[in-house]
């Protein structure tokens, strides 16, 4: 557990044999502007000079912390936590021994409301991901960065860097302009699968008005703490939508979302589906069924319920033991320890699961 | 409503305590019965206008849930009320039903229009709904998109004991934890009324941080969000910090999801409860402590011990309201109405007890 005051982090080197630690969830920063100009042609880089970034203003909730960042996790360098590649070794990688770090960066290239330029930023910082990451680091494997908002820029940029081995997945953000199940995105997925990738849907973004259902909030807690009822929304969405009827060997990872909401929202789908389901006649499955084919999750920040058997029930009724996959979500704030995370009385086969086995298969590492 | 299926015959197996049904829909069926209750100046602005009532459409008149197939939707109060006599009230020997009239006043854009017809709506009520049967009770309707027009409306009806809540729809154009409501709060209070927020609303905007769904299916899931949303913000936002006597009821939302909510809103206090100091408790403190569900629809797993694990989960005898969501439609037969398995106890504090003490009846 995370307390925003105090965060401290450091390995134990319990005495536990160690498990190996698949992260499906790390944070690259783009440190300065002059990096991203390496990157960006001269054209976008003038744009980028005289108007800037330009998204859905008006749903700024100060973090708890700079950056969201760990008070430890700036570097001696200076850079913003994040950016130091060689500090990341040091208290990530090496010091958990991490055999593998998906890194999800979370430049804000998809929520652009000028879509060229948000594929340009895309790309720079996918060129960026590869040079700086990728190739001097082999424990380091990406998700591709795409201006989600538009099917066509989103499946180029997926064409282009698809094939690069570092990439493994396609990342979207949960707060879209519109649900993910609506054609539009479709032409995402399908380039996706063109290179055999599963797309990752990550906590964050914004742009379809309120960020819930009821309106603007007032507190971080509830832009935080609200992120699962975007990612249910999302759930719901794309299987109602018939995507996976459509792309029957597409898969979703679902990060930083949470998981504990999951059996419920199917329980509740299913019980709507059959009543409904004249409404939606292409919808041949249970909702519920479609779910446990096609979603995966990572843990981060994991629902803590009080109880030691309340979290063995909620597995159970999740029923995700081959799609639940370990994350720490480096460097921010409410980082999870692969020591610590994943809570007592789940049997070492489950765990290695977990912290590894399902993360290896669906990303399709060795 | 006129024809019916026959499926209200067999008495359910938890039938013989006491029931108090705390989610009983009366329709306004038009404008028409509104009329004798509103002002000429209204009546002609409906008329030339062609109003034809607000802009909602929680329940599609002829789907599944709405109503049951096999039944005819005719509306008049006549017609209604004697079908929820014969499917529920006499059958289950209800004790008190509490009516929550679900007239969108809230998605009409005109504050006096809004302020109006909520006016009219609650004086049709006690006319041709509470005088009619001892049993009922009832939710003011009140235009809670103007909170001090709202409470005016709560005001009116604070003494009638017979109205023993006011409803808001989840749907809100700002989320209820906000000080804006805080005049809707101080009337609750004043008349010691439940404050219920309901499945539905119109306020204009997606009812999704993602925008707007393509089905009503997808819809009806997502309602279970927006609730997620409105329980946070009201203790988040502190209002019952503000409030502490204050209850709310969250009607026809589901339950299944609330232990789920709870875990995580009490870790997301940990980690961030120095930006909102006011909240000196675990937020899953204050849902057990003024938050209450009704029944239905269960959204039940398919297995009754797993049931029987969530509502263990809730860690409360107390949270859970029978309700039968009557004449929507989410159980075949009355007898699953219910969950199976519930010790005696617990069965008749949710069947009884909890409404009972929680709606002071």
């Amino acid at each position: 557990m995370a307390t925003a005051a105090t965060t401290r982090h450091a390995p134990t080197g319990g005495k536990k044999s160690r498990l190996e630690v698949i992260d499906c969830d790390i944070h690259n920063i783009i440190p300065s502007n002059e990096v991203l100009y390496k990157y960006l042609p001269e054209r976008w880089r003038r744009h980028h000079q005289q108007f800037g970034l330009r998204g859905h203003l008006g749903g700024y909730y100060p973090r708890a912390l700079m950056n969201a960042a760990r008070h430890d996790a700036w570097p001696p360098s200076g850079l913003p936590a994040g950016s130091d590649l060689e500090f990341m070794r040091e208290q990530l990688l090496d010091a958990y021994d991490i055999r593998y770090g998906i890194l999800n960066c979370l430049y804000g290239a998809g929520g652009q409301l000028n879509l060229e330029y948000g594929a340009a930023l895309a790309r720079a910082v996918n060129d960026w991901q590869i040079a700086e990451w990728l190739e001097p680091e082999p424990r380091l494997r990406a998700s591709i960065i795409v201006p989600y908002e538009d099917g066509d820029l989103a499946a180029d940029e997926i064409d282009r860097v698809g094939d690069h081995p570092g990439f493994v997945q396609v990342l979207l953000l949960v707060r879209t302009n519109e649900p993910l199940g609506r054609p539009k995105y479709r032409k995402i997925y399908r380039a996706a699968l063109r290179h055999n990738l599963p797309v990752g849907i990550h906590f964050g973004g914004a742009g379809a008005g309120p960020i819930t259902g009821a309106g603007w909030p007032s507190h971080y807690i509830e832009d935080h703490g609200g992120m699962p009822q975007a990612f249910q929304a999302q759930v719901i969405s794309l299987v109602c939508e018939g995507v996976f009827e459509q792309l029957p060997s597409l898969k979703v990872a679902l990060i930083e979302g949470g998981f504990a909401w999951m059996a419920p929202l199917m329980w509740r789908l299913d019980r709507g589906w059959r009543k409904l389901s004249e409404e939606i006649p292409a919808l041949r499955l249970p909702p519920s069924t479609t779910i446990r084919k096609h979603f995966w999750f990572t843990t981060q920040p994991m629902e803590e319920p009080p109880q030691p058997r309340y979290f063995r029930q909620l597995l159970e009724q999740l029923d995700a033991d081959d799609r639940m996959m370990f994350a720490t979500d480096y460097p921010h704030w409410d980082f999870d320890s692969p020591e610590s995370a994943v809570p007592s009385g789940l049997s070492r086969e489950l765990r290695k699961k977990i912290m590894s086995e399902n993360a290896r298969s669906l990303y399709g590492l060795d | 409503m006129v024809r019916e299926s026959g499926n209200e015959a067999q008495k359910p197996f938890w039938s013989g305590r006491p029931v108090i049904d705390c989610d009983l829909h009366n329709e306004v069926p038009s404008l028409e019965v509104l009329k004798p209750y509103l002002a000429d100046h209204w009546c002609d602005y409906i008329e030339e206008s062609a109003f034809r009532g607000p802009d909602a459409d929680d329940y599609p008149k002829g789907a599944p849930t709405t109503i049951r197939p096999g039944l005819e939707w005719e509306g008049e109060v006549e017609g209604q009320l004697a079908l929820m006599r014969r499917q529920v009230l006499d059958p289950l020997q209800v004790e008190f039903g509490v009516l929550d009239c679900a007239y969108r006043v809230q998605g009409v854009h005109d504050p006096e229009l809004a302020a109006a017809l909520a006016s009219a709506i609650n004086r049709w009520q006690a006319e041709h709904w509470l005088d009619r049967d001892p049993r009922l009770r009832a939710s003011i309707v009140a235009p809670t998109q103007n909170p001090v027009l709202a409470a005016r409306e709560i005001d009116r009806w604070g003494a009638d004991a017979r109205f023993v809540q006011a409803v808001m729809p989840v749907r809100s154009l700002i989320p209820y934890g906000n000080r804006i409501y805080d005049p809707i709060y101080e009337a609750a209070a004043r008349h010691d009324l439940v404050v219920g927020i309901q499945f539905g609303g119109a306020p204009g905007h997606p009812p999704t941080p993602s925008g707007w769904l393509s089905t009503y299916l997808e819809e009806y899931a997502a309602m279970a969000q927006v609730f997620q949303s409105q329980v946070t913000s009201l203790i988040v936002e502190g209002v019952f910090d503000r409030f502490p006597d204050l209850r709310v009821a969250l009607i026809e939302a589901g339950c299944t999801w609330m232990p789920s909510l709870m875990w995580r809103l009490d870790k997301e206090w940990r980690g961030l409860r120095r930006d909102i100091p006011w909240v000196k408790r675990p937020p899953s403190d204050y849902i057990r402590r003024h938050i209450r569900l009704t029944l239905q629809p269960v959204d039940a797993p398919p297995s009754g011990k797993q049931l029987l694990e969530v509502i263990g989960q809730l860690d409360s005898d107390e949270m859970l309201m029978f309700a039968t969501d009557h004449p929507h439609w989410h159980f075949d037969r009355l007898e699953e109405a219910f969950p199976a398995g519930l010790s005696d106890s617990l069965a008749r504090r949710v069947l009884a007890d909890n409404a009972r003490s929680f709606y002071r009846l």
